[in-house]
């Protein structure tokens, strides 16, 4: 697919923590990872879905103020930002494998009309489910 | 009233851990010093801070994700409304149904009624989320709320939804 959405970016605390946790933990890859100065662009990729980045940012310049930045923080950390869905062919295997590595999970597998979800979130606070669709 | 980041991130993100650990068990007890611990903050501190980075402070919030949780079994499942009481974390079914109609208006018969004659179009959104858009909207006291009421002037709240 050569068109449509092909990144879209998270906010974090701290990018090599981001990149550890999404690389070692959930198995996404390295997309680009280039550095001007203070400034870091890095974009990782669900093995499976090579047409779309998942970017891992730190709020701050040039894009934002310091004070802007210190409020984005503050509402990553309080798992303000908005939801996020990793979808798995076996959540409660995906949740066992990710729980084993130490992902910090806030809700175990949950059965909800024949599709199963679990509740994980990144160490800067960004909540993810993780869905397992009705067959 | 002191800026909510005057918390620091980290602290912050310490706290949603504890706000986390609430949604998974609302059903359990969660005195101060458990919640504290969690969070890694001193029991002094620790109500202060929860209310001050969420705006609500944390015995509410634990509230408010019960009666969360009994609209849905309400809603969805074919247990008793005693059995509700008990398993989303109530000790007297007193205390549930008169928490629950001060928080949504109905109490938790009428509640069921309405529920199951009114048809939902959100087959589409994920039934994990499902459950955020049904949360009572417990931004008052109780207490507050029941004056409110008693003047006539209670808000909206969430009946739009229902």
């Amino acid at each position: 697919m050569s068109h449509g959405v092909e990144v879209m970016g998270l906010y974090v605390r701290d990018q090599d923590e981001a990149l550890a946790f999404y690389v070692e933990k959930l198995g996404f890859r390295v997309h680009t990872d280039v550095r001007n100065g203070d400034y870091r662009w890095l974009t990782v990729q669900h093995p499976d879905q090579p047409s779309f980045q998942l970017g891992l940012f730190t709020p701050g310049p040039p894009a934002l103020d310091a004070e802007t930045a210190q409020s984005l923080r503050a509402i990553v950390a309080k798992g303000g930002m908005p939801p996020l869905v990793l979808a798995v062919d076996d959540c409660r295997a995906a949740y066992a494998r990710l729980h084993a590595r130490g992902v910090e999970f806030t809700q175990e597998p949950v059965d909800r009309y024949g599709s199963v979800d679990a509740g994980f979130r990144d160490p800067s606070g960004n909540g993810w489910k993780l869905i397992e669709a009705r067959r | 009233m002191e800026p909510m980041h005057s918390l620091s991130p980290a602290l912050l993100r310490r706290l949603l851990r504890a706000k986390d650990r609430m949604d998974a068990a609302s059903h359990e007890k969660w005195p101060v010093r458990r919640l504290a611990r969690v969070s890694g903050v001193s029991e002094a501190h620790f109500a202060r801070s929860f209310k001050l980075a969420f705006g609500i402070p944390p015995h509410r919030y634990l509230l408010a994700r019960r009666i969360e949780r009994a609209t849905t079994l309400l809603r969805d499942s074919e247990l008793s409304i005693t059995e509700i009481a008990f398993h989303t974390g109530w000790e007297s079914l007193g205390t549930f149904g008169r928490t629950f109609r001060e928080v949504t208006g109905d109490s938790p018969g009428e509640f069921r009624t309405h529920a199951r004659a009114t048809a939902h179009a959100l087959d589409r959104v994920p039934a994990c989320f499902l459950r955020a858009v049904h949360r009572p909207n417990l931004t008052i006291a109780v207490s507050e709320k029941r004056r409110r009421a008693a003047a006539g002037t209670n808000g909206p709240e969430q009946k739009e939804v229902r």
